[in-house]
């Protein structure tokens, strides 16, 4: 590019180095509307969320310092505890199960022949559901009198919570599929080719080469269904309503609970804050964990 | 997106210097059957068909019959009455404020990312990288972390149950992911024809219009796919932002079914049915864009 520009009659433009290399380049406060709307609608209110665990607000007039009211309340919470425990309870079980079926239906769509793609183009219309949508179907298909299964599922503690786990891994498992089916897709033939010579079987060729081409993958589609299990709160919402009792109360479920049902805003950011903490360590760790770091690099032209 | 078009290094021959076993195919995936997996799809198809087989056999069930039979048996005289009843019940409204809130945070979301994702990838400065990484981090936030502070905002702007407080949070909340995959796909644009247009004289704005947008049109309409899914679906935010029937939007219309509709189940799953319809419709048009999209999330 510098070459090329010194070619240029001299005086037609600036010729040094900085101009040289910005002619034609957009400048970076074209960023700045994006970037500016982001901030007020997410970055902002992320700090705000802090600010306002140290108040006392009821949803009128103005928000009350009260120090560390809130954060103690929140360590002496019984439900705190429990819907913690939950979360994480849901969230690995949902990993656990989403994982492995999307894992292996993507592989196994990665192939080319009619009746996959047929059958691929099927089991992705649970994902055109709204989750509300998907909800409400399973509130129906679960009801004790109507449902398909003539037994109240929704009423016991296991029942609920298993209902949850499948209803989302329904409705996420097509997402995730694709994304394996678009990994397994790069994965090099020579590679398969290669084992096919040494003799190893398509089982050993999974373990061998599917699973560890896939990592990068996994990772992406594991971060993607932990912040995503965050969104799960539609589900008990319309579901279970976070029962029976509190046994389905997901951490977004309390704070809305505490929120928009008692006015308790201050409580509501607390637990809100501690959701950005641990969703952001959770992140770490994973990134640090799987390398999903060095992926940045990789992501060229993705 | 781009790997579809990607020439695959399955379909090249391998030279000699790599003999395959005799009769052997190219493509592992189809060299044998593997009758675990193939039994293993076909259970899945049966758990993804099964409840929306139910739903739509349910639906066409009129509502004193439905108590009394299983969702699994075919209706035996189908009736179009609780499509009545919804159609009936302001779901037309319903329908034209989700197009509304869609249309515009599309609009919002192109608006926006396209410019971000351009400098992104043209302008390498400090500035830009640091855009770039918000939105990089901006992945992570959760939207029911901050819809607290959010109904502050919201409130303070005098912006509460109306349509704008639902898009403004939403289109925001759609950036992060349409930022990364329009840097993606402008990535794959190559130096040499920025390089051509530039020597011509070209201004960044005539590069942005005339080169970069027609180049990136397979990432602009997963963007558009995925942010108008974003505000189809969204619940969160007018659940909380808004509370009268004027801006209500359809999934806050649905949720509204399930105590105003009580025990009358088959209207309810009309309703499900309706609101699936539109984005079922722009599923087969736009299957191509959406699945090809969104499959390159995952690669490498």
């Amino acid at each position: 590019m510098t070459a090329v520009v010194e070619k240029r009659p001299p005086g037609e433009r600036p010729t040094t180095k900085a101009k040289a290399s910005s002619i034609g380049r957009p400048h970076a406060a074209w960023a700045l509307p994006g970037v500016l709307f982001f901030t007020f609608f997410a970055v902002v209110p992320m700090a705000l969320a802090v600010y306002l665990s140290f108040t006392s607000w009821d949803g009128l007039g103005d928000p009350r310092p009260v120090g560390l009211d809130n954060w103690q309340k929140l360590l002496d919470d019984p439900r705190m505890t429990q819907s913690l425990w939950l979360t994480v309870v849901l969230t690995v079980a949902s990993w656990a199960f989403q994982t492995v079926v999307a894992l292996l239906l993507g592989v196994w769509a990665a192939g080319r022949q009619r009746n996959r793609a047929i059958l691929s183009a099927i089991f992705f219309v649970p994902f055109l559901l709204s989750s509300t949508a998907i909800a409400i179907l399973f509130y129906a298909l679960l009801d004790p009198n109507f449902g398909i299964i003539q037994k109240d599922t929704l009423g016991s503690q296991s029942g609920a919570f298993l209902a949850i786990v499948f209803v989302g891994g329904w409705q996420f498992i097509p997402f995730h599929t694709l994304i394996y089916q678009g990994g397994a897709r790069q994965i090099p033939e020579v590679l398969y080719q290669a084992a096919a010579i040494d003799g190893a079987g398509p089982y050993r060729q999974f373990f061998s080469i599917t699973l560890p081409q896939l990592r990068h993958t996994i990772t992406t589609s594991t971060v993607l269904m932990v912040v995503g299990s965050l969104t799960y709160f539609e589900t008990v919402l319309i579901l279970t309503k976070g029962g029976p009792g509190t046994d389905t109360a997901i951490l977004p479920y309390l704070m809305y609970e505490a929120g928009f049902k008692t006015y308790d805003f201050g409580y509501a950011s607390a637990i809100a804050s501690f959701l950005v903490i641990a969703a952001t360590g959770l992140s770490l760790v994973l990134v640090r964990l799987t390398g999903f770091g060095s992926m940045r690099s990789t992501r060229e032209g993705m | 997106m781009s790997h579809d078009t990607l020439p695959r290094p399955t379909k090249t021959r391998q030279p000699t210097s790599l003999p395959t076993p005799a009769g052997r195919r190219r493509r592992h995936w189809t060299k044998r059957a593997n009758p675990v997996a193939g039994l293993g799809s076909f259970l899945w198809l049966i758990i993804v068909i099964v409840p929306i087989y139910a739903m739509l056999s349910a639906s066409l069930t009129s509502a004193d019959k439905a108590l009394t039979g299983n969702p699994l048996k075919p209706p035996t005289d189908p009736t179009l009455d609780n499509y009545n009843t919804v159609l009936t019940s302001g779901f037309g409204h319903l329908l034209s404020n989700t197009a509304i809130v869609a249309v515009s945070v599309v609009g919002i979301v192109l608006v926006l990312s396209i410019p971000l994702a351009y400098v992104a990838v043209r302008t390498r400065d400090r500035w830009s990288n640091a855009a770039f990484r918000l939105f990089l981090l901006g992945v992570a936030i959760p939207a029911q972390a901050v819809v607290v502070p959010l109904y502050l905002l919201i409130a303070k702007l005098n912006l509460y149950d109306t349509l704008l407080a639902v898009i403004l949070p939403t289109a925001a909340f759609a950036m992060p992911v349409s930022v990364l995959v329009l840097v993606g796909t402008l990535r794959d644009v190559s130096e040499d024809l920025y390089e051509a247009m530039a020597l011509d004289g070209a201004s960044p704005l005539r590069v942005l219009f005339q080169l970069t947008i027609p180049l990136a049109k397979g990432g602009i309409s997963t963007v558009v796919i995925y942010a108008a899914l974003q505000a189809w679906n969204g619940f969160l935010f007018p659940l909380i932002f808004t509370q009268s029937d004027e801006p209500r939007v359809l999934t806050l219309g649905l949720f509204n079914y399930v105590s105003q509709f009580g025990v009358n189940i088959p209207a309810l799953l009309a309703s499900v049915v309706l609101s699936g319809i539109p984005i079922f419709a722009v599923y087969l048009v736009a299957r191509r864009a959406l699945v090809g999209g969104l499959m390159g999330v995952g690669g490498k």
